[in-house]
């Protein structure tokens, strides 16, 4: 019994780690300025937690067997207990934790407390029920008002924002339902959600933020790869959460500022 | 209250009166039994019954992920929110009506009181209240498949506005008021058993019987109580307020919203102190459901390794710790909800820190074993599953600590491997641990051995198969609560590995009639047990089998050992019980 156990843990052990290690299954590739500090954190965990799980469980499979009953094995050895070594793996554990949570601190903190970098690419992202829409302030750099009284989800577009028809700073607003962003620019991103709570998760650009009705959140990344990259919805919004879906296009600064001229064109 | 030699006149008289004799009718003997041990079999069938409601909830939602167009008998088709309704369903049920019912209401209630040597419960008539308004709550939880609308599809965190609109989405009508008034109902079934169990474990305890003599088990039943206490209040509060703004029009939780083009009538409420309130509540919760387990754990590794228990004190502390740390750490549920990104520095430490107790009792547990005379009884195969899939779900908690990666891993299938291994499967094993160890004192006949090792082996296996996956989809982005994965093409590619888990569910849920079978036939048809089949420590096995209506016949133990007394070089057996005179062994 001692064995059949120890070999069951030992290959549900080596099985796992196997897929772990051959990156089977993967984080998929990054294109973002954030995607290789954050990688190269995910890989030091990994390690980490990794050298642990197969000491914690080959150990326990070893142990099992090893100290199994049988008619010839010694008397059990009489003891509560170790304080040393108690206080040793407190210490050694909390070290580790504490300390890696200290190294994964700066990149949190450039992306959410300072502010972007001058030039950012300004971008509003709106959450509904189930599509996102993206609001780029046009030639005037500013965001024209919007208002619930005029949102129209079922006309998409401007309408499902609720972008005023009379507020001049609206005019040259472009609203889109794809997003495209220029390459090694400062993206500052605005995000809202009109009905529920919506999550936007681009993958690739190592990034995710709600999007929570009530408030506008302010975020800034930097995409780095030119390349179609998929949005997904992370935060549960309702019966067709599984289809809110859209698509980030990393382009050239050259292509972009044609795309945006010709959706300003469209709107005249 | 050192001595726990006895509370105050009033409790005394409590306990004394409905326990002079046995009652005899069906009616008070079986049903609204004041008896902790009829009330602790109660809820255990309860959860028995719950969670095969919420296992075959989970199969219908594995079988919909990979065949979506599949016309099931019973349900016909899975829409995309039947799907919705299924999960919020099965993880509402499971964290409630399982794994906060069965480990603390069901075995808990049942040798609580025997373990300290005492003759009931401090309350017993609140111990029966505290049942049948638990079973209330079942029954109006179910009630919400039926309605109008259907079960709610907001998930079993309900977030706002999403769960306080019932334009939001089908089943978030009546189906949702159900929903809420089945937790609002939980919470005060979970506060009446609280307080019973702390003031029994404070006031009743046998001679001799201190506070580290007390067995792992009971410390973690008391531990448990103190966080269900100060954590069901919390959620019943935000329950009640989400109610609120659900019927009355109040907006707690609800700002200005546009849904469907049609302007709410809220405004100036906040999404996010939903999140807040219940994550107080439900970060403890974690621990309320694995705490028990933990204890059992303990128990049985000490008891069929014929080892002391390494460490008794430190186990002792780390429960503490980790249950005073667990109120500390509900904002790492939320580094991605718009909270103060400064916060997440805080709760992300304290969460790294709460590692540290989780560490301190998995070394402890191996150290149990090193150099112990391993029986593997099926209760002792469950304890080291536990101790395993302990270890694996744990190790995935410093990942989604760290704000920086819980950016890519939070709501993703990794975090549905992490909970699914920690809180749900390792609480699970404690379950199962529990039941194939307590069954002869229970039901005074012993469960199959073969069978039971049967159903262990395919269990282990089949839950790493389930949900080790996981953590390797949740890396690769796989959004967590999607009825379908084909809308999202990266997302399609990883359909291969949803269909290996479905089919390795398949075979798991299968194996779990080999224990229900194995527990009913046993419960007629097993061979009697002795007082002590297990040559164990515990006041439990000092006394008959199944025990008499007052456990102790009459006698009060008196404590004269720690509860872990084995291998005790120089005396007369293998193991000293607690109540074995002081001179069998020095302390």
């Amino acid at each position: 019994m001692g064995l059949a156990l120890m070999v069951l843990i030992w290959l549900i052990t080596l099985i796992s780690t196997y897929f772990f290690v051959a990156k089977t299954w993967w984080l998929p590739i990054g294109a973002a300025a954030s995607a290789h500090f954050i990688d190269g954190q995910f890989t030091l965990t990994f390690i980490i937690m990794g050298i642990v799980f197969l000491a914690a469980q080959l150990g326990l499979g070893y142990i099992v067997w090893r100290y199994r009953e049988s008619p010839s094995s010694p008397p059990v050895s009489y003891s509560h207990g170790n304080t040393t070594l108690e206080v040793l793996w407190t210490l050694l554990t909390a070290v580790l934790f504490i300390g890696l949570n200290l190294m994964g601190s700066s990149v949190w903190a450039s992306q959410r407390f300072d502010a972007a970098e001058p030039g950012a690419v300004q971008v509003e992202v709106t959450g509904m029920q189930f599509a996102w829409y993206f609001r780029y302030p046009g030639p005037d750099g500013k965001y024209g008002s919007t208002s619930p009284k005029l949102m129209d989800p079922s006309a998409g577009g401007e309408a499902a924002v609720g972008l005023s028809q009379t507020d001049p700073a609206a005019k040259d607003d472009v609203v889109t339902g794809t997003m495209y962003l220029p390459v090694n620019r400062e993206v500052d991103l605005s995000l809202r959600a009109v009905d529920v709570i919506h999550s936007f998760f681009v993958p690739n650009l190592r990034f995710k933020q709600d999007a929570v009705p009530g408030l506008n959140i302010h975020m800034h990344f930097k995409p780095t790869v030119v390349g179609e990259y998929e949005i997904a919805c992370a935060e549960l919004c309702g019966l067709g959460h599984y289809k809110m879906h859209g698509m980030v296009h990393v382009v050239s600064q050259e292509d972009f500022d044609k795309w945006l001229a010709a959706r300003e064109a469209e709107k005249q | 209250m050192a001595g726990g030699t006895g509370g105050g006149e009033t409790v005394m008289v409590a306990m004394e009166n409905p326990h002079a004799h046995a009652p005899q009718g069906f009616i008070r003997k079986y049903i609204f039994s004041l008896d902790h041990k009829v009330i602790g079999i109660q809820y255990f069938f309860l959860a028995l019954t719950a969670v095969f409601v919420g296992m075959f909830l989970s199969l219908l939602m594995r079988i919909h992920m990979i065949w979506p167009m599949a016309v099931l008998p019973l349900v016909g088709e899975i829409k995309p929110e039947t799907y919705l309704s299924l999960l919020t369903m099965h993880g509402t049920i499971m964290v409630f009506f399982v794994l906060t019912t069965a480990p603390q209401g069901g075995f808990g209630n049942y040798f609580l009181p025997i373990q300290i040597g005492a003759p009931d419960m401090a309350f017993p008539v609140l111990n029966m209240l505290s049942f049948w308004t638990t079973f209330v709550g079942f029954i109006v939880i179910l009630c919400a498949f039926f309605v109008t609308g259907g079960a709610p599809l907001h998930g079993w965190t309900g977030y706002p506005p999403l769960s306080a609109l019932s334009s939001t989405g089908p089943g978030e009508q009546l189906g949702a008021d159900l929903w809420i008034t089945s937790i609002a109902i939980f919470c005060v079934a979970s506060l009446m058993g609280a307080l019973n169990f702390i003031t029994t474990t404070l006031d009743l305890r046998a001679k001799g019987m201190t506070l580290m003599r007390m067995p792992l088990t009971v410390w973690s039943w008391f531990i448990t109580a103190i966080l269900g206490l100060l954590a069901f209040g919390v959620l019943l509060s935000a329950g009640i307020l989400l109610l609120m703004d659900r019927n009355l029009g109040t907006s707690f939780y609800v700002p200005l919203v546009v849904v469907n083009g049609q302007i709410m009538g809220h405004k100036g409420g906040s999404p996010l102190l939903w999140q807040h309130l219940f994550w107080f509540f439900g970060h403890p919760e974690v621990y309320i459901a694995i705490l028990p387990g933990m204890g059992v754990a303990s128990q049985v590794l000490s008891t069929f390794s014929r080892k002391p228990i390494f460490g008794y004190r430190a186990m002792v502390y780390a429960m503490l710790s980790i249950g005073f740390f667990g109120f500390m750490v509900w904002g790492h549920h939320m580094f991605m909800s718009g909270m103060s990104p400064y916060s997440a520095f805080a709760f992300s430490l304290l969460t790294m820190c709460i590692g540290v107790p989780s560490a301190i009792k998995t070394f402890n547990w191996l150290g149990t074993m090193y150099k112990g005379r391993i029986r593997f009884h099926t209760p002792m195969l469950y304890a080291i599953g536990f101790v395993s899939l302990f270890v694996s779900g744990g190790l995935s908690g410093p990942f989604l600590a760290q704000p920086v990666l819980d950016i890519q891993l939070h709501d993703t299938y990794f975090v549905v491997g992490h909970f699914h291994l920690i809180m749900g499967v390792a609480a699970i094993f404690g379950i199962f641990a529990a039941t194939y160890y307590w069954f002869p004192k229970m039901f005074g006949r012993m469960m199959n051995e073969p069978l039971g090792k049967l159903h262990f082996f395919i269990t282990l296996a089949g839950t790493y198969a389930i949900f080790m996956p996981m953590h390797y989809l949740g890396m690769a982005g796989q959004t967590r609560r999607y009825s379908q994965f084909t809308e999202v093409a990266y997302q399609a590619k990883l359909l291969p590995l949803q269909t290996f888990m479905t089919y390795a569910a398949i075979i798991t849920i299968a194996a779990q009639f080999i224990f229900v079978a194995n527990l009913f036939w046993s419960m007629f048809k097993g061979t009697k047990a002795s007082d002590n089949p297990w040559e164990a420590t515990t006041l439990e096995w000092t006394t008959a089998t199944p025990p008499p209506h007052d456990n102790f016949g009459g006698v009060t133990p008196v404590v004269n050992h720690g509860p872990y007394e084995y291998g005790v070089p120089g005396a007369p057996k293998d193991y000293v019980m607690q109540t074995d005179p002081a001179t069998v062994a020095a302390q």
